[in-house]
């Protein structure tokens, strides 16, 4: 900035270039949302009479209870499925990860090398290659079309459990495990009481990476799912898009379903930013 | 698992305790050794069930195959292949269209995203910036759409009568010469802004005592990002670059949406694509095991080959 070189009216220009490269990444990544809402007010006519980004007649209210009432109101158990897909998910996955990757981080046990070295070649086994595999044990064990063949393997989060390794390396002192253990605290109360609240970032963290990724989980649910009461927001959406085509009046649907699966998403990374900023930092520093 | 080991532990250390003098260290030290195997066992049941039991089944299965039995009166019935399976899939155009499709995917997305995400994360750390958690968020922002949404969003905005982009763009998207960088463009706009995030964080770490330094020896903010900046946060590129090339192996959400659409994406577009091909409209399960357990060799070796990579330019 004090290159001596550098004028007063160059680093203006440069400041200038710096702010018009990063506005045109943020229309690049807005605009499309923009639409999504702008199309979710639209009726069927309008819907490809009027320009992309023109509002035209307000018809979200009736977008809305038409999505609601198709198909026997099917659409409020894809919105329950995902938030149990997603929040049971998250929330037992990112404990189930913790307490691994602070028991390899921090506790001494046999196989824990072993262990080790399986999640992290675990992180590099692609999901879609593991979905087919994952639907035939579960037809093997009739398992198919059930709530569990889709929520268990979602659970497995290799990646959760490096983070957290990394996390409590980073933020749980030995010193502070030495002090509770005199005091004579046994092993899983330390965790819980100590070491978890001190990871707390790393946890939100995973959780909240966690519940994005099985929220968005699309392959599973298709390979796994055939009962309409049974699929996620995602795969819902996917099944009326497919009718589209043929019969227009289900477009406002699939756009103001979409809608509602993306609003939650993007208000709990708004609120919860501080988190998940100081989580990814301190997951990046090793 | 975890109450079986620790109610057998009090049994076993109380009789020598009484008559020689007390040993301390022993007894915490088993005792953590099995909490420790406690806490991890509920992650470690579930890799092996959900991810070293079922690749062990398909890969299994995919030693064989189905064959109509006698003259066909018997149904099908399930016959040993050896390693035929492989030879079909290896040996079929179809598999040969999806690999090359994945491949010319992965060229374009691969250097393009990382060039945007690398170039707005070191606009964002240069000092003129203002209002950067604006920017961070916006950018971030599509990584929170769930792919299938993303892939319905672009592809109303690719539709001819609907979106603006059917008509503007040289090439028609949902061409067969289009669809290739609009598939693309799907998985950069959700992909670029999470990559911006990792790599702002990573060039956050870089310390200020290395950044003065390089200005007090007169190099540049253009210098400073090229030489410094970016070869300090090299083992984050790679970390990065091996979960985006894993990634676009398995491509699959967007072009499946496409195929509503557009005829122009096949049912075997991908090999994510030929897998369910394979398993649910061929009902060959043998071939899509075999498919799977392929994808997934692919995938470790280009992951193996990017980390070598790595550690050699590093060294």
């Amino acid at each position: 900035m004090s290159a001596p070189t550098m004028g007063a009216a160059s680093r203006w220009a440069s400041r200038g270039a710096v702010h018009g490269a990063l506005l045109l990444a943020t229309l690049y990544s807005v605009l499309p949302l923009i639409w999504l809402v702008t199309s979710a007010t639209k009726s069927v006519a309008d819907f490809s009479a009027t320009s992309a980004f023109q509002f035209a007649d307000f018809n979200l209210f009736t977008n809305l209870t038409e999505l609601f009432a198709r198909e026997g109101g099917v659409f409020w158990y894809w919105i329950r499925n995902s938030l149990l897909y997603a929040g049971l998910g998250a929330a037992l996955g990112a404990l189930i990860c913790t307490a691994c990757g602070y028991a390899i981080a921090k506790l001494d046990f046999p196989g824990r090398r072993l262990l080790f070295s399986v999640t992290l070649a675990g992180v590099l086994v692609p999901p879609t290659a593991l979905a087919l595999p994952l639907y035939l044990l579960a037809s093997r064990l009739h398992l198919v079309n059930t709530f569990w063949a889709v929520f268990l393997p979602l659970l497995t989060n290799p990646f959760g459990v490096y983070l957290a390794r990394t996390f409590a390396d980073a933020s749980v002192p030995d010193e502070v495990l030495a002090a509770a253990r005199l005091d004579g605290a046994g092993e899983p109360r330390v965790f819980l009481t100590i070491a978890l609240p001190m990871m707390l970032p790393g946890f939100i963290t995973v959780l909240l990476f966690q519940y994005v990724a099985i929220w968005n989980n699309f392959f599973l649910p298709l390979v796994m799912l055939t009962d309409p009461e049974l699929f996620p927001m995602t795969l819902g959406i996917y099944q009326w898009s497919t009718r589209a085509l043929q019969f227009p009046d289900y477009n406002p649907l699939v756009i103001t379903g979409s809608l509602l699966a993306v609003v939650p998403l993007i208000t709990a990374f708004v609120v919860l930013q501080r988190q998940w900023r100081g989580g990814l930092s301190a997951g990046s520093v090793e | 698992m975890t109450t079986t080991v620790t109610s057998s532990q009090p049994a076993h250390p109380a009789p020598p305790a009484r008559t020689q003098p007390p040993a301390p260290p022993a007894r915490p030290a088993r005792r953590r050794r099995s909490t420790g195997a406690g806490l991890a066992a509920p992650f470690a049941v579930l890799l092996l069930c959900t991810v070293l039991v079922p690749v062990g089944y398909a890969a299994w299965l995919s030693l064989f195959t189905d064959r109509l039995s006698g003259l066909g009166l018997g149904g099908y019935r399930q016959v040993f292949a050896g390693l035929a399976t492989y030879a079909t899939v290896l040996t079929d155009p179809a598999a040969h269209a999806s690999a090359a499709h994945v491949a010319g995917y992965a060229l374009i997305h691969i250097p393009v995203m990382f060039a945007v995400a690398l170039l707005i994360a070191l606009l964002l750390n240069s000092a003129t910036v203002r209002l950067r958690q604006v920017w961070t968020l916006a950018v971030f922002l599509p990584y929170a759409v769930p792919g299938v949404i993303a892939g319905l969003i672009w592809a109303y905005l690719y539709s001819p009568g609907i979106g603006p982009l059917s008509a503007t763009p040289p090439v028609d998207p949902l061409s067969d010469t289009g669809v290739l960088p609009s598939i693309v463009n799907m998985a950069t706009w959700q992909w670029t802004g999470y990559n911006v995030i990792i790599f702002y964080t990573a060039l956050q770490t870089v310390p200020r005592e290395v950044l003065e330094a390089a200005r007090a020896d007169g190099a540049g903010p253009l210098r400073t990002a090229l030489s410094i900046k970016v070869p300090m946060i090299r083992p984050t590129l790679f970390v990065a670059l091996v979960f985006t090339t894993i990634g676009s192996l398995q491509l699959f959400t967007e072009p499946m949406v496409l195929r509503t659409f557009t005829s122009t994406v096949t049912s075997t577009w991908t090999p994510s694509l030929y897998i369910y091909e394979a398993a649910f409209i061929s009902n060959d399960y043998g071939r899509a095991a075999a498919a799977s357990i392929l994808l997934a060799i692919a995938s470790a070796l280009l992951s193996a080959l990017v980390m070598r990579l790595s550690a050699r330019k590093s060294r």
